[in-house]
């Protein structure tokens, strides 16, 4: 397992995965704190349509225009929610519902119409993404990773996964104690003067980017569970956010790990030939963490019920 | 072509998922509605996420037993089943930990459905059993369904539908107000359980003909649509019933009249087109409806404010209030007032005097609360009680 096929078939699909995880797990948190956590839901479900347009209007299949056009959706999507809140005075999870079922419907029609025959674009995929086939080919050994050459031929999707995860590791360092006092206490943070419109906007733009660079390596399941189960189970182990934002990253990078490891070679040692999809696998093993957290979390028991020993 | 898919004219199959769809989104859209009022419209979405597994361990259970694993009743079981261990770990996670409802939901939606992923993809490389099409219930497939397929679907709808019929007063009075009921000797967690049991029933049922990824659209497009058009429970439900069905039979129809317009998608669409007929044009609710009430308010108060600022012999500069006093006749082109305006402003000031006098005696208090600087003394008092404010005003004298 650790020879040069390890290097060439697993690791990239790995670090993808991590990096992905790790993007999507960050603004999770503050997502999480301030009840919005199926905005990840609502923005997974409406990059679809984006991708499908951005194809229609470029004719390729090209990461840069399929990410735009992904992101535009989301903004779109982020948009048209609060309009109908505010003009049909909706609850905002009614408001989310209409909105992401119907541009999905509508980029599934989009679809349908266009001629993709020819280019692997398919529902499936957006949804389950494909992160066995993200290999390096280049590879042979350990050694490889310090050869120029070989480095050359990695996945393009490992350095722009690494470099969305490294983004939104700065955003959140240099936003922390603005993100925690309005995530917390928004009426607080208006009145000691944060600008806590922008920074509710910029926490979701900022979610969209991850999930669309995240979507397109790995699809959207791995997003929306990302989003949501590691920073829900570090909830339960503490009370201290810098503590919670640290446990929702050492569960993140647990469940991309060992999700991918069980996905490839599990039913191998189960004694079956074929491997089981790694996204899927990644969001089962995130959800027996959370589930683990649940039942074993220190500080899992709800607000106002006796504190435990 | 879709004129003749409409009426039912193009052929049995076509006929059948029409119905059938139909049936499916009244009785969704009734269900909707309650879960909408309480607040709780994305648990459906959980709900048909978790399916996924169920489906796929159906197909291996059944595959197991030697069938070939696509018998639609068991594949509903199965999703039924695991839709039911979501539900219970959505409504788990809320009670017993600090997460809120919204975090269980997307939990318990994304794990369920990556299991359900992981499910799909042991499946294809199973030998045994024709997987050929568990895909399609993801968004739905109504190519190819079978007589069976649909008097399933049809009868689900059916049921569902007369057992939302039959639970309505409890249901709404859970939706509106769960203390209440508990209070009065009710059994909310019996009845929430219902509401989601019938929405489980929708999902299972809609698997086939929308899929389980846009089967939540039929559970809240209608109802949110249904909301705008009236403000009684009885009507929002009749209403989204109505929306959904048309829906339904106006989705399926199209979707049969060309092979790449996904029955699915369609159906939401036509659901999306209707919620936002409904944004936009009802009675009451609707943005129109508000944009005409705001205007005709508006117009009142510049009157108002033109005609007092006329008696009292103050200059009127403001655009709107002169254009809309010369329509009104109270003032010449010219700017001069007219007899009948001066007649007016008159009246206008008298009755904000009496207003005034009105708001400073404290017998008068249940009457002062409605003074919202519009609405005429006449309407709120009778003549012989303004004849008796009009005596204490005289000393001012009346202008």
């Amino acid at each position: 397992m650790m020879g040069e096929e390890f290097v060439a078939l697993s690791l990239p699909p790995m670090v993808i995965g991590t990096c992905a995880a790790v993007a999507c797990a960050l603004p999770g948190n503050f997502l999480l704190l301030r009840r919005q956590a199926l905005i990840g839901d609502a923005i997974s479900h409406v990059v679809l349509p984006g991708i499908v347009a951005a194809f229609l209007v470029t004719g390729v299949i090209a990461a840069l225009p399929m990410m735009l056009g992904a992101g535009v959706a989301a903004l779109v999507a982020v948009a048209l929610i609060e309009v109908i809140r505010r003009l049909g005075k909706i609850e905002p999870g009614a408001a989310m519902g209409v909105v992401f079922t119907a541009m999905f419907a509508g980029g599934v029609l989009l679809l349908e119409q266009s001629d993709t025959s020819d280019v692997h674009l398919d529902v499936q995929h957006a949804l389950y993404g494909n992160l066995e086939s993200l290999i390096w080919l280049d590879a042979f050994g350990w050694s490889s990773l310090f050869e120029w050459e070989a480095l050359k031929g990695l996945p393009p999707e490992l350095p722009r996964m690494l470099a969305t995860m490294l983004f939104v590791s700065a955003f959140t360092w240099v936003f922390w104690r603005p993100l925690k006092i309005s995530s917390f206490d928004e009426g607080f943070a208006r009145t000691v003067g944060l600008p806590t419109g922008a920074l509710g906007l910029s926490l979701v733009i900022v979610a969209a980017i991850a999930a669309v660079a995240a979507f397109d390596a790995v699809g959207s399941i791995i997003v929306i569970a990302m989003f949501i189960c590691p920073p829900a189970a570090a909830r339960l182990m503490t009370n201290r956010l810098e503590v919670q934002v640290a446990w929702s990253v050492v569960f993140a990078v647990i469940s991309a790990v060992l999700g991918y490891v069980l996905a490839g070679y599990g039913p191998l040692w189960l004694g079956f030939d074929d491997a089981v999809s790694a996204a899927g696998m990644i969001a089962t093993v995130s959800g027996v963490i959370l589930g683990l957290a649940a039942v074993f979390g220190p500080h899992r028991a709800p607000v106002g019920a006796a504190a435990e020993g | 072509m879709l004129w003749e898919a409409m009426f039912l004219q193009l052929g049995y199959n076509a006929t059948l998922v029409t119905i059938g769809a139909a049936l499916l989104g009244m009785a969704a859209g009734a269900t909707g509605v309650f879960l909408f009022l309480g607040k709780r419209a994305l648990v459906s979405d959980a709900i048909s996420h978790a399916t996924l597994p169920g489906v796929g361990l159906a197909f291996i259970v059944m595959v197991a037993l030697g069938g070939d694993g696509r018998a639609l009743l068991g594949l509903l079981l199965g999703s039924a089943l695991s839709a039911g261990v979501g539900l219970l770990c959505v409504s788990w996670l809320t009670r017993a930990t600090r997460l809120s409802e919204d975090a269980a939901i997307g939990a318990v939606l994304s794990v369920f459905f990556g299991f359900g992923i992981v499910l799909l993809t042991v499946i294809q490389s199973m030998t045994a059993g024709r997987q050929a099409g568990l895909e399609t219930f993801l968004l739905g497939s109504t190519a190819g369904m079978l007589w069976d397929d649909a008097v399933v679907i049809a009868l689900g709808g059916a049921v569902v539908l007369a057992l939302v019929m039959l639970l309505r007063r409890p249901m709404a009075a859970v939706a509106f107000d769960p203390e209440y009921v508990a209070a009065s000797g009710g059994d909310v967690r019996r009845i929430e359980l219902a509401m989601m049991g019938l929405a489980m029933a929708i999902t299972v049922v809609g698997l086939k003909v929308v899929g389980l990824i846009l089967i939540v659209a039929l559970l809240i497009i209608p109802a949110v649509a249904a909301r705008f058009w009236s403000e009684r429970v009885g009507r929002v439900v009749t209403s989204a019933g109505a929306l959904g069905g048309a829906s339904g039979w106006i989705g399926a129809a199209w979707s049969a009249t060309a092979p790449n317009l996904p029955t699915g998608p369609i159906i939401v669409l036509v659901a999306f087109a209707l919620f936002l007929v409904s944004l936009l044009l009802a009675p009451g609710r609707g943005v129109l409806a508000a944009a005409l009430r705001h205007r005709r308010f508006q117009r009142r108060v510049h009157l108002r404010q033109g005609l007092l600022a006329l008696a009292q012999g103050q200059p009127i500069y403001e655009g709107l209030t002169l254009r809309l006093m010369r329509a009104a006749g109270h003032l010449r082109p010219d700017g001069v007032a007219t007899e009948a305006g001066r007649a007016q402003a008159a009246r206008a000031l008298l009755d904000e005097r009496r207003w005034h006098l009105l708001r400073s005696d404290p017998r008068h208090e249940a009457a002062a609360a409605r003074y919202d600087g519009l609405t005429p003394l006449e309407r709120v008092l009778t003549p012989d009680q303004i004849a008796e404010l009009d005596r204490q005003l005289r000393p001012e004298g009346i202008t």
